[in-house]
């Protein structure tokens, strides 16, 4: 049986994170390519309905990652994620899926090896919990 | 003010207006994608995706010919949305939108999919699946692009005036060049004068000029410049705004003193009874409470020290000209700018955090600024250096280099860059003064990287008989009844412990960011790199630039540079802050928020949300200031209708792309002729 890969979206800042990956990319660190990346310009732009809709979608597990704290391009924007994805955290379980399923990561522009890193970290959490129990391939 | 007029109701309108017909076009990168990703498999891929007209690989797309490729294909197919399958958005979106825009198509309607930075380059060695990712983000990125509308760029005047923080040899060179450019400038100095570090140092490697002869003339024609006004004892508090229109408030302390009666003259500080440490000559010798940082002071007017200060009155009665004021104020000053130039400048490493070297315990352990004040002849000795615990001349002499530099234990990995040069330079100085004396140096590695450096060191070794040993000394012992110091070393080239006395050691105490530099970060938004120092916006193409657009850095605040580079890179950040306001306007992205007004409930949850206060309830319906704007979106993720929404990023446009990342939509049909090679 092929190991499960698992499916996973990331909503991305464009001022810190969606920069941190680009530097990944220029020094080559290499991660395992399970993530598909959406760039937002402030994670203040998150939805919390985006996230449950890529759940709802199949995804496997959800990566936001914006500015540290105090950095963010917006003053306070990551906060406002914060603040989301806690709340997140506590209706996933409702919804039958692992709040470890969400995770938010403060990634600077200038840590290329922090983005590869938390993207290995997360997808060998994820693929350690399996499929999601809203995905398709659940239980097959 | 943004121009916003035209955009109106414009991307209010959920439905397409037209179909729309897709080009994609997969880039090869030479081998820097293609070596990975199958493109041609991912062009064959995204032309079987719906609206797709034409779909193309090509080996350099933002070459001439590649841009040239999509302008003729959006003619000749009468393409409406352009996809670019390449590296980063944030390397070649402006490229490509400018392509569009050449061939009469809005730049909004494209959008560009990271195979590069964010697939080939990090997955090189699973060609499959580099190639399976490099499909998904191109369908995701034609997925958004059905739903992308046009997009008009406001344009923003840009006020012809600049700010420049910080009035260190940095600030004042920048605020000469653009003043000299005919801008009128505000340069902010926190302290009563100008002038930075430089003003304290008494000669300048490798020339050897006295750092005082060069500085003071740029100092008074700053002061004389018609087109600069210089701030002193001031710092911003407040800054808003964007490029072309920055609202700044600065705090100008109370002097106590009247800049446009005094004179400078001087009687006051001799009639003054409080005698303080002044902290111009670190700390080692005396001022009054009523004080010019030096003689040479730009500008000219003495301040009161508000803490040391008695009020006894004797400056008020010995002043002629009546210049003493004590009930002045603070004043808080508006001031409206295009553009800012950082110049913030560091300060020395805390010696007490390496305590091994008993900086702070040992009188006779001194840092290297302290050095520069006491051989200085307008210094707190005459120019004479004693020894702290006696005021004896020293004939041994040690240097101490990479202190608080190249310590990962002390959180500094970095190089200082001067400190190297610095010691040599003043130990040159004290052999030349005491050729009898005995000079050490010790050393991990010489850092002679500039121009008549190495010349410089070369000289010190052979022709002044510098002692350097190679080595980073472990401790140092005080001798409690001589004061004097015994240096442990092993010298790493000859692999031997050693022990030297010392009648004065000197620390290299290496560059950190000004302390603080927290404040001035929160102030403009910037960024810092992992060192501390304020971050350019890139390393080597923008190395002058934020990422704030109309804010530079110049000078130390960037990272550790000796004279010649603060000031080249002074005259950079002056001339990149000039060309917005040479062109008089600027044209900024249209990312701001929009209504839609038959959703709004008139909740006010947004209005509570934004920081910025750029929603107002007008007939119970949201209404958004969009030249205030920045486009965080925070309003529209709070909003509980999807009323509230953000042009480019709206709620259908993500939406799109999250169903994109997860399913296979391919769908034949909706297009009528594929190509696959150009
Ligand atoms: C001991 C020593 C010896 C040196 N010798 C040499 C030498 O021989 N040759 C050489 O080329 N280089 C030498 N250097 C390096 C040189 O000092 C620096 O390159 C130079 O001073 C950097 O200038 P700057 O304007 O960037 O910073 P600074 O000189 O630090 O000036 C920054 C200015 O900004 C002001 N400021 C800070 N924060 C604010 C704020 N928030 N608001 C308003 N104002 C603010 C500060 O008060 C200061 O006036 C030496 C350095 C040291 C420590
Ligand atoms: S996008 Fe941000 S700045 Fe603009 S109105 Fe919404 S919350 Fe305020
Ligand atoms: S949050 Fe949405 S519904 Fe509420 S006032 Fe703002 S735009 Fe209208
Ligand atoms: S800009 Fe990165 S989190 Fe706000």
């Amino acid at each position: 049986m092929a190991e499960f890969e698992p499916k996973i979206v990331a909503f991305m800042c464009n001022w810190c994170s969606y920069a941190g990956g680009d530097l990944a990319g220029t020094s080559r660190l290499q991660y395992p390519p399970n993530a598909r990346i959406i760039r937002l310009m402030c994670t203040a732009r998150l939805d919390p309905a985006f996230v449950l809709k890529a759940f709802a979608e199949g995804a496997d597990g959800v990566l936001v990652a914006g500015c540290h704290i105090g950095d963010c391009h917006y003053v306070s924007g990551n906060l406002k994620a914060e603040k989301r994805v806690e709340m997140l955290k506590k209706l996933l379980p409702e919804l039958g899926i692992e709040p470890e399923r969400l995770m938010l990561r403060w990634i600077s522009a200038a840590e290329g090896e922090r983005f590869a890193n938390t993207m290995k970290e997360f997808i060998a959490r994820i693929k350690k919990l399996g499929p999601s129990p809203l995905s398709a391939s659940a239980g097959v | 003010m943004a121009e916003n007029k035209e955009k109106g109701e414009k991307g209010t309108n959920r439905e397409e207006k037209e179909e729309p017909r897709i080009g994609v076009y997969v880039c090869h990168c030479g081998i820097n994608i293609a070596g990975v990703v199958d493109v041609k498999d991912v062009a064959e891929y995204a032309s079987k995706l719906k609206n797709v007209v034409v779909s193309r690989d090509y080996k350099y797309m933002c070459s001439d010919p590649g841009q040239q490729l999509i302008k003729d294909d959006i003619k000749e197919h009468k393409l409406n949305r352009i996809v670019v399958a390449a590296c980063s958005p944030r390397m070649h979106e402006p490229t490509f939108r400018r392509a569009l825009e050449e061939a009469g198509l809005n730049p909004f309607l494209f959008e560009q999919a990271n195979i590069r930075e964010h697939d080939s380059w990090v997955h090189m060695k699973q060609p499959k699946e580099a190639t399976e990712k490099a499909k998904d983000l191109t369908r995701m990125a034609v997925a958004r692009a059905r739903r992308l509308e046009p997009q008009q760029k406001p344009k923003v005047k840009v006020e012809k005036a600049a700010l420049v923080i910080g009035g260190g040899v940095a600030g004042i060179q920048s605020a000469l060049d653009l003043a000299d450019m005919g801008f009128k400038v505000y340069l902010v100095e926190k302290t009563p004068s100008l002038g930075g570090k430089m003003a304290q140092l008494d000669k300048t490697f490798p020339t050897m000029d006295c750092s005082a002869c060069i500085l003071t003339p740029k100092m008074v024609d700053a002061a004389r410049h018609e087109n600069i006004e210089i701030i002193t004892y001031a710092e911003v508090e407040e800054v808003d705004g964007y490029i072309g229109n920055f609202k700044v408030k600065i705090r100008k302390r109370a002097k106590q003193v009247l800049e446009d009666k005094c004179t400078g003259c001087g009687l006051c500080a001799e009639a003054c009874p409080v005698e303080v440490p002044n902290e111009f000559d670190q700390g080692l010798g005396v001022r009054k409470a009523i004080y010019v940082p030096f003689p040479q002071a730009v500008p000219l007017v003495y301040t009161i020290d508000d803490e040391a200060c008695l009020g006894c009155g004797m400056c008020e009665a010995v002043c002629g000209p009546e210049a003493i004021d004590y009930d002045q104020k603070d004043e808080i000053l508006e001031l409206e700018v295009g553009t800012i130039i950082v110049a913030t400048g560091f300060d020395q490493f805390d010696a007490t955090r390496k305590p091994e070297y008993g900086y702070g315990r040992y009188e006779n352990v001194i840092t290297g600024l302290e050095f520069e004040r006491l051989v200085n002849a307008s210094g707190p000795t005459g120019g004479k250096l004693l020894r702290p615990s006696d005021g004896k001349e020293p004939h041994r002499i040690g240097f101490i280099l990479c202190v608080g530099s190249r310590d990962a234990k002390v959180g500094n990995p970095y190089c200082s860059r001067v400190c190297c040069m610095y010691s040599i330079k003043n130990a040159r100085l004290y052999k030349e003064k005491h050729p009898e004396a005995e000079v050490y140096i010790f050393y991990m590695d010489i850092r002679a990287y500039g121009k008549g450096y190495e010349e410089f060191y070369r000289q010190a070794q052979e022709e002044y008989g510098i002692k350097f040993i190679r080595g980073r000394p472990g401790e140092i012992v005080e001798d409690p009844k001589t004061k004097n110091l015994l240096v442990r070393v092993e010298d790493t080239l000859l692999g031997l412990p050693l022990e030297v006395e010392l009648d004065l050691v000197v620390l290299a105490a290496g560059m950190e960011p000004a302390r603080d530099s927290d404040k001035v970060q929160r102030l403009l938004r910037l960024s810092r790199s992992a060192d501390g120092f304020f971050s350019e916006a890139h390393p080597k193409l923008r190395p002058v630039d934020t990422l704030t657009d109309g804010i530079y850095l110049a000078g130390t605040c960037q990272g550790p540079k000796d004279i010649p580079d603060t000031v080249a890179q002074a005259s950079a950040a002056a001339a990149r802050a000039a060309i917005p306001m040479a062109q008089g306007e600027v044209e900024t992205e249209p990312i701001v928020a929009f209504v839609r007004k038959e959703l709004c409930i008139g909740c006010r949850i947004c209005e509570r949300t934004c920081d910025f206060g750029v929603i107002t309830m007008v007939d119970r319906k949201a209404q958004v200031n969009e030249a205030i704007c920045k486009g965080c979106g925070a309003c529209a993720a709070a909003c509980p209708t999807g009323a509230m929404q953000i042009r480019h990023f709206t709620d259908e446009q993500i939406y799109a792309m999250i169903e994109a990342a997860l399913h296979d939509e391919t769908v034949e049909g909706g297009r009528e002729e594929v190509k696959t090679e150009a």
